[in-house]
């Protein structure tokens, strides 16, 4: 019975974890399903953390943070539109120096604003996304087996982590089932089919870029409204890279994405634990190999176990009109 | 074009001007000093190690109005520059915050022979250099005790930062603090890292804290820099107690901070300014713990409420019997194990 609950709090630590690399995988699968490689998901995420937190600081809200976030970081989707859409600059280059300004320009904005070294001011809880208990949990909660996976695991979670589990059948449904989810995947595999049908290639990849804008923005805000308490810099800590890793993992397509999410969430949730644990025959299990778990991983998986993921055609490659 | 003479006299007027404003205020100094402080990664804004060496060296500023220079570290392998800028600047004396500089001020000191320099947390040896340390583990048993003493789950936690064998040492003390008023309490120990960005990633911090409350530690102390306002607010949004270290950060969630293990960086900082401009600095080892004040765990009016009278005189007896010697604390970094 112990271990079942030390499970069901695993799970749950995973679904907490995975919440913002399922966002942002979602948003550079948007990007990339385009044809626009999606390096920036760092910095953008960056700006989405650091921009809710210092608007719901002053506004007092959440959810105007989150708006705060998601029109930052469409912002930033709109610039490395402009310079690899339209300008048909490098899209690799452009996400780079997207990922190296906002790293910056955050903890510049900082400390002109509220003189804390780069920190935004710790949120009181109006001000952040609280915990939600889903309607019954209480109920159920010393019912065994069901109660503790109802009430410790399902419920209990701030409302983005819900946005994002409610995120990906909706990105998998636009993507394959609606007319501009059909025309953004032509235009990342033969643009020139897209244009010779008529449709703009430049407009659709613009739109494709402020989707993945919007969904990142969510992931930003997350972190440091739902997740954290205040905005430091750096605070991403690589999990934008981690999430362009979970959709190649995925493929391009949104529900193995989301297990490649789980599985890097899991992993995480996992090497917190492990730490400290004696394992039979081995002894107790040292801080440095627990933590370089979920990168051995990551290469024995790309090294043949997931399979040949096949990217985009036009993937990387601005679209230039015969004349 | 009538405008540029005006110009060109204000640029030069504005770049005087800070010159004989400086040259003017040394004039009321007993003797001239140029510090510099060089902090460690986290930044001066984290809210414990690194601000209280900020504190201390802010303080020395408007007591004497001597300015200094500083320089926060965004990664380890800048360290040695800062400190040899500084000294080839002509600061003296160049006050280094944090064992992960060590290496490089032992590389950078014998360069400057005439230049002062001081280590918080780590000892280099050299005929220029004052390495002041902490005796963490006296501090870290009497809040470990406290901490054992306000569980009601028998299960205490503490997340450290970097996994070093200084952090080592204060969860050791707090272990064997907490055994020795309930020896049968379980402590949880985690570490965020092996780099130096542990010491300031709180979303991890918070991660690890639910982890240990999730095992039942309803008491967890941060032993993580920047790391630790994680920890800190994840104790507080699941109502139960932290613990602060290395500043008083008992105001951060008053009333969710049980105390704060008090490590005065900022005394260090301020007394090594102070000892070089009355020119009586010594290099060599300053050893601080409770009987020197640098070390102490605080009470104030945020966390008066949750302390009992039981838990104060108990502090307040240990305090006194480790003073006095009765109380000897294993220090983990003699033999790098630690009792249990």
């Amino acid at each position: 019975m112990e271990n079942f609950e030390l499970v069901i709090l695993l799970l749950d630590a995973t679904l907490r974890t995975s919440t913002p690399l399922i966002l942002a995988a979602l948003a550079g699968m948007f990007s990339e399903r385009s044809g626009t490689i999606n390096l920036a998901l760092e910095g953008m995420m960056l700006g989405g953390a650091f921009a809710a937190a210092a608007v719901a600081y002053y506004a007092g809200s959440p959810w105007v943070g989150l708006l705060a976030a998601i029109v930052a970081t469409i912002g930033l989707s709109l610039l490395h539109g402009f310079a690899c859409i339209t300008h048909k600059g490098n899209q690799v280059v452009s996400g780079m120096a997207i990922n190296i300004l906002m790293s910056g320009f955050t903890a510049l904005v900082g400390i002109a604003l509220f003189a804390q070294g780069g920190k935004t001011p710790a949120l009181d809880k109006a001000s952040r996304f609280q915990p939600i208990t889903l309607p019954g949990a209480e109920a159920v909660r010393d019912v065994p087996i069901l109660g503790p996976v109802y009430f410790e695991l399902l419920s209990g979670h701030n409302i983005l982590v819900y946005i994002a589990f409610f995120a990906v059948p909706a990105a998998w449904w636009v993507m394959y089932r609606t007319r501009f989810g059909l025309r953004l995947r032509a235009v990342g595999e033969n643009p020139g089919a897209v244009d010779t049908a008529g449709i703009s290639v430049v407009l659709m990849r613009y739109r494709a870029v402020v989707c993945s804008g919007v969904l990142v923005g969510m992931s930003g805000a997350y972190l440091s409204t739902a997740q954290g308490a205040s905005f430091l810099q750096d605070m991403t800590a690589g999990k934008g890279y981690i999430a362009l890793a979970a959709m190649v993992f995925g493929k391009w397509r949104p529900f193995p994405a989301l297990f490649a999410c789980l599985l890097f969430g899991f992993l995480d949730a996992a090497a917190t634990r492990l730490q400290g644990v004696i394992l039979p025959g081995i002894g107790e299990v040292p801080v440095q190999l627990v933590q370089a778990l979920p990168y051995v991983l990551t290469v024995i998986l790309l090294a043949g176990f997931i399979g040949r993921a096949t990217p985009p055609k036009a993937l990387g490659r601005a679209y230039v009109k015969e004349r | 074009m009538q405008r540029k003479p005006l110009l060109g006299t204000i640029a030069v007027l504005s770049a005087f001007l800070p010159g004989i404003i400086a040259t003017s205020s040394s004039l009321f100094a007993d003797e001239t000093i140029k510090p510099a402080v060089v902090y460690s990664t986290g930044g001066k804004f984290d809210g414990a190690f690194n601000q209280s060496a900020f504190t201390g060296a802010e303080k020395f500023k408007t007591d004497t109005g001597i300015d200094y220079r500083e320089f926060e570290l965004r990664n380890d392998t800048q360290s040695q520059q800062a400190i040899r800028t500084f000294a080839r600047d002509g600061h003296d004396p160049v006050v280094v915050i944090g064992f992960q500089q060590a290496s490089a001020l032992a590389e950078v000191a014998p360069e400057f022979p005439e230049t002062r320099f001081v280590i918080v947390d780590m000892v280099v040896d050299q005929p220029n250099v004052q390495s002041v340390v902490f005796r963490e583990h006296e501090g870290s048993f009497i809040v470990g005790m406290l901490a054992a003493m306000a569980s009601n789950s028998k299960t205490i936690g503490a997340v450290g930062g970097m996994d070093i064998p200084l952090i080592r040492r204060m969860t050791c003390g707090y272990q064997l603090g907490a055994h020795y008023v309930k020896p049968d309490a379980n402590v949880l120990v985690n570490f965020v890292g092996t780099t130096g960005a542990a010491w300031n990633d709180p979303i991890r911090g918070g991660e690890l804290t639910k982890t240990q409350i999730g095992k039942g530690a309803d008491v967890v102390l941060q032993l993580a820099g920047g790391t630790g306002i994680g920890v800190l607010q994840a104790a507080s949004d699941a109502k139960i107690l932290g613990i602060g270290s290395d500043a008083n950060q008992n105001g951060l969630h008053p009333g969710q901070v049980l105390t704060s293990m008090v490590k005065h960086v900022d005394v260090a900082v301020y007394e090594a300014f102070k000892a070089a401009r009355e020119g009586n600095w010594q290099p060599g080892i300053k050893s601080l713990g409770l009987a020197e004040g640098g070390i102490d765990w605080a009470l104030d009016k945020n966390n008066r409420d949750l302390m009992t009278d039981d838990m104060k005189l108990a502090a307040k007896q240990a305090k006194a019997d480790i003073i006095s010697g009765k109380i000897t604390i294993h220090d983990y970094m003699t033999d790098n194990t630690c009792p249990n």
